[in-house]
């Protein structure tokens, strides 16, 4: 980490995007993290992506539970509102906050702690009742803040820094993402900001439970040979199954693909992932085929990453909850309030 | 023999096999009473169970309205062989025991105190009716007849009740109906006089109303603008959620679009439905999750940061007895101090203590305004014993000029208009600063929410001097709470006393008759109801104003009394305990007892009668 404040002036030749907002105008404070900490690249890829998709600031909600990538909040979107909640708790948090106001964007940060072990349950649930909503895994194996005991999505024989071999099987939050119901599920990597990029976009164009988990190496605890999050074992066994490009609604789709090379996925708000094939007999719109693809590829050490499925009609809680179509956190007496004669009438019924 | 002679005041208890329908015949018994103009309070007493276990209904009537628990039984209604002998031994001397006796029973089987009443009820519903669950139902109804012309209750009022229940159901209806006769006429041909135990037209019920504090509870939260409710099933608070539910359906649906204005979600445990309650405020919304002692307990560490990082909260706690099942079908008041000072670090709750559904629907319109106005969780503190039973209260009123109280929320316009904000900065002096909700301003307003570790503006600081600010600033807004918070009703006895007692909630009739009765005894206690926590002055005021005040509670520790000495420095000697927690409602005997005996140079003829009664 640094300890030097960022400078509050902007290069005047700085880029804006179509609201007038610099890149600079999505971050946040300094992050405490360590240097190389591959959270601090997650938070980049996100500001990027919101910069990208002329999201204004404010109008994001940005939810974590704690650990290491709970605290990353603070350091993006820092025109946003967050929430540093209880730990693995962050999914609740996040359905309530949703419920009050669906007009916000909803970004969920957590880790593998916090997720995968004391905050499993709540995973599961958000997932399956389709919050709308981003949730992010930043997942290096390892419980960083209280200094590298292992995680529950720890592979079975891998190492930690103490030598110390981890004899339980690991929790894949994409498989349970995939058969909870998620309908936008996909993996990458920190270090590769061209994949996890598009990644959030799609996601945040997504409606309904988008999860993304990033592998996101521990410098300080998890970077060591033996390791199966570090930057090199990643980098020596991520089996990427597409390339995205995220092109929003207004945009001209000007690449050429020879047919059969790219899928298309066109969300609900007519934006459109066009994937580009890495892998010719990987199909995301198929839930199954996705699970079975990331379970046999894995049995081999491979990583799977990029966008694993995808649902471009999927609803979410609202929708099935059949609520207004504006924030609930606006209506007033004369929208919730039945008033003293529908009260005279009820109590008339109790007599 | 000698035989009870009483008229529109006795006690009659049902003794039930669970899910044999016995509770709406029940229910119907006790409501047609009322439409005679006379007061009852009927008490649920059930199984952790669905079919099979015992289960009780004890329906107490006096025209004097009295709604405590009297104790004792006048009429017992033996539909349970299960329970035969203990039910038997509860009879009052000269009491009247109604019995299925199609088949017959050894002279042993009864007490020779107790007069007897048989009615072949089997055997007549057999004759009547060939579909067995019909028989078994109509049953119950049957019972109603027999004790509608023992009792007097006009047959036309009951046919009238049973008309209302299955409007439109005529399937239902007729043969209800007939079941009723049948009875009715079986008691009018076979047992003249039988019974001692009488209902005579009264106008002593007036305008009050008749429902359960869970459902008072749950359209509380209606009126009051709640939008985000979150729970997990636990007896003996789900049917807040599903009170809460039953009206929205009408009561909140747009007639156009057919939207809800709410949302409902049963959650996974009381960790999560705690979790969307807390981010739902922190989003401006109004939220509550209702649950029970062991869900308060798991809700503890939410709780903590909502006061921390102060967030409104309203959560509706439906006290029962200890965990697991069992016990938590019976009624306490034993949570107090789990949820006065619930969770990690130093922390107070506010806490509103209902006695009736009346108050509970008024307390959870007021904790919604509260819970904003505070910007903390607030504690309903309702029972099994106001929740579960039908009582009979003033009815619940609303006054359209009624604004709610949202707290200080910073507007988009007052940020631009370039107003200091601060989140946690006591601006006005009575510790409360200003929150913005999520979105308000592109550039003003936002802040990162977290638990202690900050500085009056949001800012990540763990200097022990800004932490040391912020709670003291929390202490500042607990006083604040004190001035808003539903102030403690004394009631003064015949003459003055340098006697006083302290109860709260469920306790309230059982206290208002005993005291009463004490002061026709000359034992002469004054009374106050303290209706929430923080305590106000009035409270500080009438323990300084007697010798000795009794603390009475239905709980094992004294809990209310501990918060009375630990937040208002009391003399503990001062403070005598009178407790009452063997799961049954307390009764007016049990603190005539009590307290009575221990009022010096009072007139007072103590009770020998069982505790618990």
């Amino acid at each position: 980490m640094t300890w030097l404040a960022k400078p509050t002036l902007h290069h005047p030749s700085l880029p804006t995007n179509r609201l007038g907002y610099t890149r600079r105008d999505y971050e946040g404070r300094v992050s405490t993290l360590c240097a190389g900490c591959g959270h601090d690249s997650i938070s980049a890829a996100i500001i990027q992506a919101c910069w990208e998709l002329d999201v204004e600031p404010h109008r994001v909600a940005k939810l974590s539970g704690i650990g290491c990538s709970s605290k990353t909040p603070d350091y993006f979107l820092g025109n946003s509102h967050g929430f540093n909640s209880v730990h693995g708790r962050m999914p609740s948090v996040l359905t309530g906050a949703n419920l009050a106001n669906r007009e916000l964007l909803y970004l969920g940060v957590s880790g593998d702690g916090d997720s995968a072990s004391i905050g499993l349950g709540q995973f599961a649930h958000a997932m399956r009742r389709g919050v709308d909503m981003t949730y992010i895994v930043e997942n290096n194996g390892v419980y960083g803040l209280t200094k590298g005991q292992f995680s529950a999505t720890a592979d079975r024989g891998s190492k930690s820094k103490r030598g110390a071999v981890n004899a339980d099987s690991a929790i894949d939050l994409v498989l349970l993402a995939l058969q909870l119901g998620a309908t936008y599920v996909a993996r990458s990597f920190s270090g590769d900001k061209a994949q996890l990029v598009p990644l959030v976009k799609g996601s945040i164009a997504h409606r309904g439970a988008a999860f993304i988990d990033v592998i996101s190496p521990c410098v300080a605890f998890n970077n060591h040979a033996g390791s199966t999050r570090s930057y090199d074992y990643v980098r020596a066994h991520n089996e990427a199954v597409n390339r995205i490009d995220f092109i929003p609604k207004r945009g001209e789709i000007t690449a050429d693909y020879p047919p059969g090379e790219v899928t298309e996925v066109t969300q609900h708000d007519g934006s459109v992932l066009r994937l580009r094939k890495l892998a010719p007999d990987f199909d995301p719109g198929d839930r199954i085929a996705a699970m079975n693809y990331v379970m046999a590829h894995q049995a081999r050490g491979e990583i799977v990453t990029g966008l694993l499925f995808a649902d471009p009609d999927a609803g979410d809680l609202h929708q099935r909850l059949g609520t207004p179509a504006g924030a609930m956190n606006r209506l007033d007496e004369a929208a919730l309030c039945p008033g003293a004669a529908m009260l005279e009438r009820i109590n008339a019924s109790l007599r | 023999m000698k035989r009870i002679e009483a008229v529109n005041d006795f006690v009659v208890k049902f003794a039930n096999v669970n899910g044999s329908g016995s509770a709406s015949a029940n229910e119907l018994f006790a409501k047609s009473i009322l439409r005679m103009g006379v007061p009852v309070s009927p008490r649920n007493i059930f199984p952790s169970n669905i079919q099979g276990l015992p289960t009780w209904y004890e329906v107490r009537v006096c025209e004097r309205g009295h709604l405590g628990r009297r104790g004792g039984v006048d009429l017992l209604v033996a539909m349970n062989p299960q329970t035969w002998e203990r039910d038997l031994a509860e009879i009052e001397p000269g009491g009247y025991l109604l019995y299925d006796s199609t088949r017959p029973l050894q002279p042993s089987k009864f007490r020779p105190d107790v007069n007897v009443i048989g009615v072949p009820l089997t055997e007549m519903c057999n004759a009547a009716y060939s579909d067995p669950r019909e028989r078994q139902l109509l049953k119950n109804i049957m019972y109603v007849g027999v004790l509608a012309a023992l009792i007097g209750i006009d047959p036309a009022v009951v046919a009238q009740l049973v008309g209302e229940q299955y409007k439109g159901k005529e399937k239902l209806l007729t043969p209800n109906l007939d079941a009723f006769r049948k009875g009715h006429r079986y008691a009018e041909e076979h047992l003249e006089a039988a019974l001692g135990l009488r209902v005579r037209r009264a106008a002593a019920v007036g305008d009050r109303i008749f429902v359960d504090g869970n459902s008072a509870a749950a359209l509380g939260c209606v009126y009051g603008g709640a939008t985000v409710c979150a729970w997990y099933p636990i007896t003996p608070s789900s049917s807040v959620a599903e009170a809460f539910q039953r009206y929205c359906s009408k009561l909140r649906v747009d007639k156009d679009s057919g939207e809800n204005r709410y949302a409902i979600v049963q959650a996974e445990d009381e960790l999560a439905s705690i979790g969307m309650v807390i981010g739902a405020g922190w989003n401006g919304a109004r939220a509550f999750t209702a649950t029970s002692g062991p869900g308060v307990s798991l809700m503890t560490e939410f709780i903590g940061l909502a006061y921390f990082a102060e967030i409104p909260a309203v959560i509706i706690d439906v006290q029962r007895g200890g965990p697991s099942t069992g016990m938590p079908t019976r009624t306490q008041q034993a949570d107090l101090l789990s949820c006065a000072y619930a969770s990690h670090g130093d922390t107070k709750h506010v806490l509103l203590f209902p006695e009736d559904p009346h108050e509970c629907f008024a307390f959870a319109a007021q904790a919604l305004d509260l819970a904003d106005r505070l910007q903390t969780p607030v504690f309903l503190m309702s029972d099994l014993d106001i929740g579960m039973n039908q009582r009979l209260a003033a009815p619940f009123a609303w006054d359209d000029a009624r604004r709610y109280d949202r707290g200080k929320v910073m507007t988009a316009e007052m940020l631009e208009s370039g107003r200091e904000f601060g989140r946690y900065l006591d601006v006005d002096g009575d510790g409360i600063p200003y929150r913005t909700w999520p979105g308000t301003h592109p550039t003003r307003g936002a802040y990162f929410t977290r638990g202690t570790t900050k500085d009056g503006w949001a800012r990540y600081s763990e200097a022990g001097h800004d932490y040391v600010a912020n709670v003291q600033r929390l202490l500042r807004k607990f006083d604040t709470a004190r001035t808003l918070v539903p102030a403690a009703i004394e009631r003064r006895a015949a003459q003055p006393t340098p006697f006083g007692a302290i109860h709260f909630g469920s306790t309230a009739p059982a206290m208002a008759e005993a005291s009463g009765e004490l002061d026709a005894r000359h034992a002469h206690v004054d009374t106050l109801r303290i209706r929430a926590f923080p305590f106000g002055e009035e409270v500080e005021r009438f323990i300084a104003g007697h010798d000795t005040v009794f603390v009475v509670e239905q709980n094992r520790d004294g809990q209310l009394r501990t918060m009375l000495v630990n937040e208002l420095g009391v003399d503990p000697a001062r403070l005598v305990p009178v407790l009452h927690y063997d799961g049954t409602p307390i009764t007016a005997r049990f603190i005539i007892d009590e307290i009575g005996a221990r009022v010096s140079g009072a007139n007072v003829q103590p009770i020998t009668r069982h505790k618990v009664a």
